[in-house]
C-alpha cells in the first residue's frame, strides 16, 4: 500500500487507514465480527510505527467508548470501531459522548442484532441508536468509507458542531470486500484536516473546570439538549461545505447529507442508503432504459436528518420508494417514517411507499430494487396505498400470512 | 520521610467550602486529605456516587480541580482514556478515579479490572461507605455481613468482596487499605502511591453517619475503632509484598458494632461469631506479611 496511489483494499482496511491519515491520537477498541480486522489493522499500524497513537486494548465496548470520551475530554483526537452487540453495549456512553460534546470518531460495521446470532448486515444496530446525539453517516463504497471518516473529523470538530460521529458501513458487503481505493497522501490530509484543538472545554488542571455536575429542571439541561439539536442541524451545511472542500482537494465528491442520481427529470424517486444505494443506481439505469423516469436519492446522513434537502428534492414527485434495512417494530422503517413525516406538510407531498427488507443480511440486489420500485409505481397508479409499510422478500409462506393480516391504515 | 500534620496543613486541599455533603461525611475527610497529597495538578474522574452530589451542583463546584463526571460503570476506563491522551500529548497530570464502593466492587469492577490488568498509569481511590448511599442506602458487594440497608432490611446475609485483594491479584504495583480514622497512615499511603508509575489502588474506609446510623460527630472515632477492633485492617501491598501498617492493641469488636445502628439486628452471640472472622482475617494478614509475595 502506497499513500498517494491506488490499492485494492477492504472496507475495514479503509476505515483503519482513515484513522491513521486523520492522525488519531488515541484508539480504544474491542473486537467483534465483522469489525475485528479494523482493530487488528490499527494494532499493526501502531506497533509497526506506521501510525503514532496510544492504543487502549480495553476489556469491553462500554469501556472502549468510555476511554475514547476520556481521551477526547483531555484534548485528543480519538477513534474506535464496533458492530451490533458492541454498539448496543455502548448505548449508555454513546449518550455520554454527545452530551459531553466530545468529537469521538467511530466506524460502525452494520451487523444484525441477536438473537438469533447473525453476523451479516442490517442497520438495526445503528438505527436503534439514532437518538444518542451522534452524527450518523451511511456509505456505499470503500472509497467513501475512507473519505467520509476523514471528512467527518472536520465536521464533528467544527466549533459549531462538537458532536461525535459514526460512519456506518455494511458488514461483509463493504467490510470484507476488496475494492479499488485511492489512498490520499498524509501531507494532503494534514493540509485538509488540522490537529484537534478543543476550543470549548478540556480537562486541564491549569484551567480547572468540572464537567457533568448534577442539574435541576430549572438549570440549563433542556438548553443543553437544544444546543445538541441546534449543532446537529448546523452540521448539515458544514457537511456540505466540507464535502466540497474535500472534492476540490482530492477530486472526489460523495455528497454531503444526500447524493443525487438521475434526479433532474425523475417522476419517481428511490430513497435508500448504504450499499442498497449502489444497487439502486444500477436499478435506476435499467428502469430508465425501459422508459421509467426514476431517480435515486441516496441518504448519506441519517443524523442530522436532511429535511430541507428532502423537501426540495421530493416535492411534486409522483412517488418515493423508501427501502429500509431495519425495522421500528409496528411503526415502519426508520428512514421511511421520517421521510414521510418530513414531507407530510408540504404542498405536492408525494406518496411514500416504504419497504422493509434485507434483514439479517438477506441479499438484496438491483433486481429486488426494480421489483420494489415497480410494485410501488403500480400501487401509486392504481391507488392501492393501503399500508404504511410493506415487508419485501419474506419467505413465501410468511409473506402469505403477512398479506392476510388486517390492513393497518 | 513520613507526612506530618505540618505537611498536611501546608498543602492546599482541592475541597472548597460549600459542598453538599452530609455533616460528618467520611468521604469528604478522605477527599480533603487525598487532594492535599495529590496536589493541584490532578484530574478526577468521578462515577455516579455520593461525590456526584458532594462536589455541589451545576453551575457551582466545591472542588477546585477539574472533574470528569462519568457513567457509573466505566470510571476506570474513562480515566485510562484521559491518561493516555495526556501521555500522547506530552502532559504530566495525575489522573485519579474517585469512586464509591458500588462503582468499584460491583458495576465498575470490569472497567477497574481491565485498567489494572493493562497497567494504566492511574490512581484508583475507592471511598468505601459500605453501601449505595447516593440512592438512599442499598446493599453493595462491600456491605458487611449483617448490616441493615434498605435492600437488606433484616441484615445482609453475605460476606463482602475482598476488593483490595482482588485488585492485588492483578499484580499491580501498589494496593492499600486506609481509614479516615488514621489520617496520617492514609496520607503516607497516598504520598507513596503518587510516586509510583502504573496502577495504584487505595481503598479508604469512610464512615457515613446517615447510612450507618451513628451521631455525626463520631465519624473519626468510628473510622478509628474499625481499625482498632481489626474490623478494617490497614495494610499495603507494594510490588506484591504485604505489610500491615498499623497494629493497634485489639479492642473488642462490640465497641465498633454497637456504635452504629445498622448492626442493630446483631445479637451479642453473633458479635462473638464475627470476632472469629475478624481474627481469622487478621491472622491471615500477619501470615501473608511473612511471605515474599502475596501474588
Ligand atoms: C448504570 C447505572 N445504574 C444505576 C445508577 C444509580 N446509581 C447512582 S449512584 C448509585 C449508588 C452509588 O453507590 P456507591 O458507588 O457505593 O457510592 P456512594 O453513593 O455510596 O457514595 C446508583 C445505584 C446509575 N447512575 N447508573
Ligand atoms: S450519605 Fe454518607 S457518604 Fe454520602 S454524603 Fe452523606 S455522609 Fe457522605
Amino acid at each position: 500500500m502506497v499513500e498517494g496511489d491506488w490499492d485494492i483494499i477492504t472496507g475495514n482496511h479503509a476505515a483503519a487507514l482513515a484513522a491513521k491519515l486523520a492522525r488519531v491520537n488515541v484508539v480504544a477498541a474491542y473486537p467483534i465480527t465483522p469489525q475485528t480486522t479494523v482493530v487488528e489493522y490499527l494494532a499493526s499500524f501502531i506497533e509497526s510505527g506506521y501510525m503514532s497513537a496510544e492504543y487502549i486494548r480495553v476489556e469491553s465496548e462500554h469501556s472502549a467508548m468510555a476511554a475514547a470520551i476520556g481521551a477526547a475530554a483531555a484534548g485528543a483526537r480519538t477513534f474506535t470501531a464496533t458492530s451490533s452487540q458492541g454498539l448496543l453495549y455502548m448505548a449508555e456512553v454513546l449518550h455520554w459522548a454527545a452530551g459531553s460534546r466530545t468529537p469521538v470518531g467511530m466506524a460502525v460495521i452494520n451487523r444484525s442484532v441477536g438473537p438469533p446470532w447473525n453476523i451479516h448486515v442490517d442497520h438495526q444496530d445503528s438505527m436503534s441508536q439514532r437518538d444518542t446525539g451522534w452524527l450518523q453517516m451511511y456509505v456505499s463504497s470503500n472509497q467513501e468509507v475512507l473519505d467520509t471518516i476523514i471528512m467527518m473529523y472536520k465536521v464533528s470538530e467544527h466549533p459549531d458542531v462538537m458532536l461525535p460521529f459514526m460512519v456506518c458501513l455494511d458488514a461483509f458487503v463493504l467490510s470484507h470486500t476488496f475494492m479499488p481505493v485511492k489512498i490520499p497522501k498524509q501531507e494532503e490530509v494534514d493540509e485538509f484536516l488540522p490537529p484537534y484543538r478543543p476550543r470549548h472545554w478540556a480537562l486541564d488542571p491549569s484551567d480547572p473546570m468540572s464537567f457533568g455536575n448534577l442539574t435541576f429542571p430549572d438549570d440549563e439541561y433542556q438548553e443543553m439538549r437544544w444546543s445538541i439539536d441546534l449543532s446537529m442541524r448546523r452540521a448539515l451545511d458544514i457537511m456540505e461545505d466540507v464535502a466540497e472542500e474535500f472534492s476540490e482537494k482530492f477530486g472526489r465528491y460523495h455528497g454531503g447529507a444526500i447524493m443525487k442520481y438521475g434526479m433532474s427529470d425523475a417522476d419517481y424517486v428511490i430513497l435508500t442508503s448504504a450499499t442498497l444505494a449502489s444497487e439502486a443506481e444500477v436499478a435506476v439505469d435499467i428502469m430508465r432504459d425501459e422508459g421509467i423516469r426514476i431517480g435515486l436519492l441516496k441518504l448519506r446522513s441519517f443524523r442530522p436528518f436532511p429535511h430541507r434537502d428532502l423537501r426540495e428534492n421530493l416535492q411534486g414527485k409522483k412517488g418515493v420508494i423508501v427501502v429500509d434495512r431495519s425495522i421500528s417494530f409496528s411503526s415502519g422503517g426508520p428512514i421511511g417514517t421520517e421521510v414521510r413525516s418530513s414531507l407530510y406538510d408540504i404542498t405536492g407531498s408525494p406518496p411514500v411507499i416504504n419497504y422493509i427488507t434485507g434483514l439479517g443480511g438477506r441479499d438484496i440486489t438491483y433486481k429486488d430494487i426494480i421489483a420494489m420500485s415497480k410494485d410501488a409505481i403500480g400501487r401509486i397508479s392504481t391507488g392501492r396505498l393501503r399500508r404504511p409499510y410493506y415487508w419485501y422478500k419474506l419467505k413465501p409462506e410468511y409473506q402469505r400470512v403477512e398479506l392476510t393480516e388486517e390492513v393497518m391504515s | 520521610m513520613s507526612i506530618t500534620i505540618h505537611d498536611l496543613r501546608r498543602r492546599e486541599s482541592s475541597y472548597l467550602p460549600g459542598s453538599a455533603a452530609c455533616p460528618g461525611c467520611g468521604a469528604t475527610i478522605a477527599f480533603r486529605i487525598a487532594s492535599r497529597i495529590l496536589g493541584p495538578n490532578t484530574v478526577y474522574v468521578v462515577p455516579a456516587c455520593c461525590f456526584s452530589i458532594i462536589q455541589s451542583t451545576y453551575p457551582r463546584s466545591a472542588i477546585s480541580a477539574p472533574i470528569l463526571n462519568f457513567a457509573f460503570a466505566a470510571a476506570a476506563a474513562a480515566a485510562s482514556g484521559v491518561q493516555r491522551a495526556y501521555k500522547f500529548l506530552g502532559k504530566d497530570v495525575n489522573v485519579v478515579v474517585w469512586a464509591g464502593d458500588g462503582g468499584t466492587v460491583d458495576i465498575g469492577i470490569q472497567a477497574l479490572s481491565g485498567a489494572a490488568e493493562r497497567g494504566e498509569n492511574i490512581m484508583y481511590i475507592c471511598y468505601d461507605n459500605e453501601a449505595y448511599m447516593n440512592t438512599g442506602i442499598q446493599r453493595s458487594g462491600a456491605t458487611p455481613m449483617k448490616a441493615i440497608t434498605k435492600t437488606t432490611p433484616t441484615g445482609k446475609q453475605e460476606m463482602p468482596k475482598d476488593m483490595p485483594m482482588i485488585v492485588a491479584a492483578h499484580r499491580v504495583p501498589y494496593v492499600a487499605t486506609a481509614s479516615v480514622g488514621y489520617p496520617f497512615d492514609l496520607a503516607n499511603k497516598l504520598e507513596k502511591a503518587r510516586k509510583i508509575k502504573g496502577f495504584k489502588y487505595i481503598h479508604i474506609f469512610s464512615p457515613c453517619p446517615p447510612g450507618w446510623d451513628f451521631p455525626v460527630e463520631k465519624t473519626a472515632e468510628v473510622g478509628k475503632l474499625a481499625v482498632d477492633t481489626y474490623f478494617w485492617p490497614l495494610y499495603e501491598i507494594v510490588e506484591g509484598k504485604l505489610r500491615v501498617t498499623v497494629k493497634p492493641r485489639k479492642k473488642p469488636l462490640k465497641e465498633f458494632i454497637r456504635m452504629q445502628r445498622r448492626f442493630d439486628s446483631l445479637k451479642d452471640e453473633e458479635i462473638e461469631e464475627m470476632e472469629k472472622l475478624v481474627m481469622e482475617k487478621w491472622n491471615f494478614l500477619l501470615h501473608l506479611e511473612k511471605s515474599e509475595r502475596v501474588f
